[in-house]
């Protein structure tokens, strides 16, 4: 079989497309970054980003979107700044709470057919509130072991690069390749034809919330970890940032079209844009404004695409 | 084929209908129904939009419960016949708006209905099971299982979706409901799935066969159920089994009320016809309609006569010839017509402030809304559609849909418009509004406006001057009041052109 490059499949390669383009220039600039120690700072904040991209790619599975992750991420770190030092247990049971939360909300939402972006929200200012009562002013400490598993140096490739990978052959083997795993987006293609067959919405979409839940503490952790202190608006960017990634990454908002590997790739890609700028000496003021310039490029690319497509 | 056999019936019942009855809140979908669905026999279903097939499958699905009645399978009362149920009892349907989902591809769609599927190897066992089935019913498709769904054209999506019914993992395929499955298929590939279905029919699975083409019901049925407002109105055997005996079994014998249509006096008409539009593919559908005239626009649901409503509606509101003042009555309160959050005065001027009848003085160009004259506009309509009870200011979603029916042909009739088009716009209304709605259309019609009308309810059609019966997006025959029966509308609708 030959190997055509037909518009679809250029589609699904615009992901890594877009990382080597930004990839490219920063190596150009300054060939330092190739290094293990370079590629380890440059990539240092993008596993937290990573986790929390997965987390939000796992809510847009099902068509709907969380505005919540943000200050969820930055709940966990505070959680882990503060209980789960002084008092492991009671910090465990929490975190093991706010996943069950997560899940339960995202039963509430089909039970109840109510829009999740309502919900979430909401539960944004819970989130917030919650972590300003537990740390009111920045600080706390993390948990030793945890500073230690983000600062373990993986032999030849920096370990930032490797967590990645990890992250995204596991999200892909669980989502994209397993029985359970398509039955679960399937309930974001066409949620009809899964309740007509004897699906449960709400079981679906509980265990996607659950799952973002789980991501989400995973994110907060890890970022807790390389930071070592936390502060209740720690991560609150990360929303955006998420969406911005999973969308990247070739997600829709609707339909269920979702890609693990693209969403990671496409967090990648949102975090080195960010340090783009810096090695051109341009105020970091500009970061947004760069992360924002790159993804109406891609989407634009993509429609460009979807149009040559259909002719 | 060639020839088919008669078979000897004698097959026992898989799954028998005992008085099963379904109703959604006050509507009555299935009313007693009773029947035997015997092995190995193909039974084809007829009957006109809303007779019932598609609840009746549903239910024979397991994704409705029925509200009374009985279902066994073979020959044991299934009290809990739900999707899980009708999967272990054999069954399978071939839904007509289909069910795939399009993010996944062909050989993960087979997971939805085969919970099997699963641990290693799942993959590669749903592949081969779809190719398999894929090349038995449509030989030389050239679809390898792991194309995305949402890549795929219509036709290919029917294939699959035919083809997955008729995968078997553990639990065999027994009945295969076939739901307008050639809807969508080309004529070669239709041809290979009425083969097929004979062929499946033959090797002991059952196969129903939902459709609006009544010759691929005569060539592959071993007999024929006829439906009508929810009840079987006759099962055709083998032996006496034609167009016209299918016809004469769907049609009302007792015609509605044509005495209004026919009382009704014609507007005295200016020479030759004052609007036509050249409509469709190729602009090949001509319609025609002069002042004071209503037409009507028939036939099955979804043959494009909507379509070919905006397509009127965007050549009078066009800049080219067929320029017309025109207002639209849409048929989906819900989605085309109400604004929910709006006050029934809101929701009735809306049209009236982009233009109001000729008589009535406003000022013009000055930009504003003249609250005075809008609320004097508001205040005549409600006296003439007759709402009382509701004050005007509350929300339209107060009042009950027949009324916010009204207040939608108040919408459009309180304006300048000459041209009033409407889509099936007695969709769901009780019989008090209807009337009054079919009064107000002729008033109206007698002060000289046109209306164009697309009913799926053929009783209106005798409110209509002149009908347009469509069929595949095209005009099969144009009725006249006094020839628009409901034979002949019935035999336009099925007309099959020869492709």
């Amino acid at each position: 079989m030959t190997f055509e490059i037909t518009q679809a499949r250029l589609r699904a390669m615009l992901p890594a497309i877009s990382l080597v383009a930004v990839l490219v220039p920063i190596l150009f600039l300054q060939p330092a970054t190739l290094s293990y120690f370079g590629s380890s700072l440059l990539l240092n904040l993008a596993v937290p980003i990573v986790l929390a991209t997965l987390a939000q790619l796992a809510i847009i599975t099902v068509n709907d979107l969380d505005l919540s992750i943000g200050p969820f991420v930055s709940l966990v770190a505070c959680i882990g700044a503060t209980l789960l030092v002084k008092q492991p247990w009671l910090g465990a049971l929490a975190l093991a709470g706010c996943v069950l939360a997560y899940a339960t909300v995202g039963a509430l939402i089909e039970l109840r057919q109510i829009p999740s972006i309502v919900v979430t929200l909401g539960l944004a200012f819970v989130w917030s509130g919650l972590a300003i009562v537990l740390l009111p002013s920045p600080g706390g400490t993390s948990p030793e072991w945890l500073g230690t598993a983000m600062n373990y140096q993986t032999p030849w490739i920096a370990a930032p690069i490797v967590w990645s990978a990890l992250i995204a052959l596991i999200g892909h083997l669980l989502l994209m390749r397993s029985s359970a795993g398509v039955r679960i987006r399937g309930a974001g293609g066409n949620p009809r034809a899964m309740r007509r067959f004897g699906w449960s919405l709400v079981r679906s979409k509980a265990t996607l919330y659950g799952i973002a839940g789980l991501f989400g503490v995973m994110s907060g952790l890890s970022l807790l970890g390389l930071t070592t202190s936390a502060d209740a608006n720690l991560a609150l960017r990360y929303t955006l940032l998420s969406i911005a990634a999973v969308i990247l990454g070739g997600g829709e908002f609707v339909g269920g079209r979702v890609s693990v590997v693209g969403a990671v790739l496409g967090a990648i890609t949102l975090t080195l844009a960010a340090s783009f700028l810096a090695f051109l000496n341009i105020s970091s003021d500009w970061q947004v404004g760069m992360q924002g310039a790159i993804l109406i490029v891609v989407l634009s690319l993509r429609v460009l695409l979807q149009r040559g497509d259909r002719q | 084929m060639g020839e088919i056999k008669m078979k000897e019936t004698s097959g026992q019942a898989l799954i028998r209908f005992q008085g099963i009855s379904k109703t959604f809140g006050r509507v009555r979908a299935l009313t007693d129904i009773d029947f035997s669905f015997l092995q190995g026999e193909c039974v084809g279903i007829a009957g006109h939009n809303g007779a019932g097939k598609s609840t009746l499958m549903a239910v024979l699905a397991g994704v409705f419960e029925p509200t009374q009645g009985e279902i066994e399978v073979d020959g044991t009362p299934s009290p809990r016949y739900d999707a899980n149920a009708a999967r272990h009892a054999g069954v399978r349907c071939v839904f007509q708006e289909l069910s795939l989902c399009a993010n996944l591809s062909i050989a993960e769609n087979m997971c939805i209905v085969h919970p099997q599927l699963r641990g290693r190897g799942w993959r590669r066992l749903a592949t081969a099971l779809m190719r398999e089935k894929l090349e038995e019913i449509f030989p030389g498709n050239r679809l390898n299982g792991t194309e995305l769904v949402s890549d795929l054209t219509l036709t290919q999506r029917q294939m699959v979706e035919i083809a997955r019914a008729f995968t078997v993992t553990d639990a065999p395929v027994r009945l295969v409901i076939l739901d307008e499955p050639t809807s969508s298929l080309d004529a070669h590939t239709a041809e290979q799935l009425l083969a097929f279905v004979r062929k499946a029919a033959e090797s002991g699975i059952t196969c129903l066969l939902i459709t609006h083409m009544l010759g691929e019901i005569q060539r592959v049925a071993d007999r024929v159920m006829v439906m009508r407002d929810g009840g079987i109105v006759g099962v055709l055997g083998r032996d006496n089994l034609s167009r016209e005996a299918i016809i004469t079994a769907m049609g009302q014998h007792l015609e509605a009320d044509k005495t209004t249509g026919a009382v009704r006096e014609r507007v005295e008409r200016a020479a030759g016809p004052q609007y036509h539009w050249m409509l469709g593919a190729g602009r090949r559908t001509k319609i025609e309609a002069s002042r004071g005239e209503v037409i009507g626009f028939a036939g099955l649901a979804g043959q494009g006569q909507t379509e070919a409503l905006l397509a009127i509606y965007e050549a009078a509101t066009g800049r080219r010839a067929g320029r017309a003042k025109v207002a639209f009555v849409a048929g989906d309160r819900g989605r085309d017509g109400v604004f929910p959050v709006w006050s029934i005065a809101q929701n009735l001027d809306l049209r009236w402030l982009s233009g109001g009848s000729p008589t009535e003085k406003r000022r013009p160009g000055s930009g504003l809304v003249d609250f005075a004259a809008a609320r004097a506009v508001v205040e005549a309509w409600r006296a003439k559609i007759g709402i009382r009870g509701a004050s005007m200011n509350a929300g339209i979603l107060s009042l009950s849909g027949g009324n916010q029916q009204k207040v939608l042909f108040a919408r459009a009739l309180a304006s300048d418009a000459d041209l009033i088009l409407m889509d099936d716009p007695t969709r769901g209304v009780d019989v008090g509004t209807k009337r009054d709605i079919y009064q107000l259309v002729r008033d109206e019609a007698a002060k000289g406006r046109t209306f164009i009308w697309y009913t799926t309810e053929n009783e209106e059609l005798s409110h209509c001057d002149r009908t347009y019966v469509f069929r595949s997006a095209s005009v099969t025959r144009v009725l006249h009041a006094d020839e628009c029966t409901e034979e002949a509308l019935l035999a336009a609708s099925f007309e099959e052109q020869a492709a």
